[in-house]
């Protein structure tokens, strides 16, 4: 039976009825691995063995009239920047490519609590930075729908899995874009929650004002269920958000009768494609139609969005980077004069371009003389950028926008010019630095390559973006489009 | 404009070392990317307060109790070199 094409929700369906069973969905979903992922290389580690022993303890389970989970037995995907206790958890990086924690990252426990079936851990742009994947250190991950492309990044396996179907949900990070940008690339939905909704512990840091851990999934339903699965307070992670949350399933409606959207001007014009210009004003009418109020609106320091990001996250990324010394985890280099000598040393062969540049951009930034100008006036930016949404939701309870200036592009484009790479990203760094809860899903094809688009809410409102994105996708059907990759049955 | 001898500077206090080909290379990427950021002056601030954080927390305690924790060994088992279950390091004086 082929299952690559289905949600959790489907296969919980057809698990509730005994009409298949997780081991046989786990093997298949390793069936088409053998298949596809030499084309794909969406995983830096599978663990084949795990997988099938989480699945048999689900149907021992199912067999003994159990009550399980919602998402119990269903094939996931992790990010390789989240900590698994015991499998390796590399972040793309020769730094860390021994390295195997001693324990678990929140939202891992949570998907374990789950029983959830982990099929294994996922490709990056090293340390996350990135939004291609072809700054991993070990391979580039190829975009399902066409393998000459880069999947987008830096969550380009885990998107680039649930879009290949060797994984039917997955989880990844967003700090700037790195969920909703390969969510869009790939044709899948992906959501950065409102940061704190999600506990951080165990996800190795990048930039800590901005990181946020979110979903990948092929509808909106799967959406909900992991957002239930993951959210919530937890005491190690000082920045989680207190309070109680309900249950992200009752936003699952199919109207939008008198929604307010906001088309922020600024994100259709510049050098957005033409193709998605047009499909997110298609996107607009399709509310429109569903009965919510569609008007333009204005976010006025939009274009200053990507300069204050790349002073701030580098900044942030510089310090938190600092712990990679080859002194209590990752690589060391041998022969060194003396302790300072070995840092440097360790660092240098363990880290790649990109990751250099940062550390050296947000060193810079940070270092005595330059603060003031470059990263004090990028937190003062930061504010104002942010009062530019507070203004924008008094009147709109969420806003449309593209998620990506253009489609995949073709591996290799992007490597030598660090702006242009950069620019990737221009309708999703806002969003990190104001730290609202925004959603990738797909709109549509240009040239049979996906486009999404994107969806911003209120801080903690990832309701409306559930409740659009379900009524969007129940008028139009553009998610139920897969990919067919070469070696595939 | 950035010089080289910046370069070098901002390399040591981020422990790195940086080969002629890659000194260059950044010279010239992040004066590129420093005059982008240079965009920012703009805009005046003068009476904008910084944001360094989304959330209105502020002090996060909790008890200070013992709670459940990895045993030492367990805790620096990744370290690249050991001894009596400390880390080793090279030469620091």
């Amino acid at each position: 039976m082929r299952f690559n094409d289905l949600t959790a929700h489907e296969l919980r369906g057809l698990l509730l009825r005994r009409e298949t069973s997780a081991v046989e969905i786990c093997r298949s979903v390793f069936d088409l691995l053998a298949a596809v992922e030499g084309e794909i290389q969406a995983y830096i580690t599978l663990d084949r063995a795990g997988a099938l022993a989480k699945a048999e303890t689900v149907d021992r389970d199912l067999r003994d009239g159990r009550e399980l989970p919602p998402l119990a037995g269903i094939p996931f995907a992790i990010k390789d920047n989240m900590c698994t206790k015991g499998v390796l958890t590399t972040c793309g990086s020769r730094i860390l490519r021994n390295f195997v924690p001693p324990y678990n990252a929140t939202v891992v426990e949570r998907l374990n609590a789950q029983r959830v079936v982990m099929i294994g851990k996922t490709n990056l742009d090293e340390f996350a930075m990135g939004s291609s994947t072809e700054h991993s250190s070990f391979f580039t991950t190829r975009n399902p729908w066409d393998t000459a492309r880069v999947p987008g990044g830096s969550s380009g396996g885990s998107a680039a899995a649930v879009a290949a179907g060797s994984a039917v949900c997955a989880l990844g990070s967003d700090t700037g874009g790195s969920i909703r940008q390969p969510a869009a690339l790939c044709g899948v939905v992906g959501m950065k929650p409102t940061y704190g909704l999600v506990s951080r512990y165990g996800l190795v840091a990048f930039a800590s004002s901005l990181d946020q851990i979110g979903p990948f999934t092929r509808d909106f339903t799967d959406c909900a269920l992991v957002l239930n699965a993951i959210c919530g307070h937890d005491e190690r992670d000082s920045t989680s958000a207190p309070g109680e949350l309900g249950d992200f399933t009752d936003f699952l409606v199919d109207d939008v009768r008198g929604m307010r959207i906001g088309m922020p001007q600024e994100y259709l014009s510049g050098g957005l494609d033409e193709g998605v210009r047009r499909i997110v004003l298609e996107a607009a009418s399709v509310f429109e139609q569903r009965g919510a109020y569609v008007e333009e609106t204005s976010l006025p320091h939009t274009d200053y969005a990507l300069p204050t990001y790349y002073l701030i996250a580098p900044a942030e990324a510089s310090s938190n980077l600092a712990r990679y010394d080859g002194v209590r985890y990752g690589c060391r280099l041998e022969n060194s004069t003396d302790v300072i000598d070995m840092f440097r040393l360790s660092r240098s062969r363990g880290f790649g371009a990109e990751v250099k540049r940062r550390i050296m951009l947000g060193t810079y930034a940070l270092s005595a003389g330059y603060y003031d100008a470059y990263y004090l006036k990028a937190l003062k930016v930061r504010t104002l950028i942010r009062r530019d949404f507070e203004e924008a939701f008094e009147k709109f309870d969420l806003l449309l926008a593209p998620t990506t200036p253009e489609p995949a592009f073709p591996i290799g484009d992007k490597t030598e010019d660090p702006i242009k790479m950069y620019l990737s990203d221009i309708y999703t760094l806002a969003v990190n630095l104001a730290g609202l809860p925004g959603v990738s899903l797909p709109g549509g094809f240009l040239n049979r390559l996906p486009i999404g688009i994107q969806l911003i809410g209120k801080p903690f409102g990832e309701g409306a973006l559930l409740r659009a994105g379900y009524t969007f996708q129940q008028s139009t059907g553009h998610h139920l489009k897969r990919p067919r990759i070469r070696g595939e049955a | 404009m950035l010089t080289k001898s910046q370069v070098e500077h901002v390399a040591l206090l981020a422990r790195l070392y940086l080969d002629d080909e890659e000194k260059e290379r950044y010279t010239t990427q992040l004066t590129k990317i420093l005059e982008y950021a240079r965009n920012l002056d703009e805009l005046n601030t003068s009476d904008v307060p910084p944001t360094a954080h989304v959330l209105p927390l502020q002090n996060v305690f909790r008890q200070d109790v013992v709670g459940p924790h990895l045993p030492a060994e367990e805790a620096i088992g990744n370290s690249p070199e050991q001894e009596d279950g400390f880390f080793k390091v090279p030469r620091v004086l």
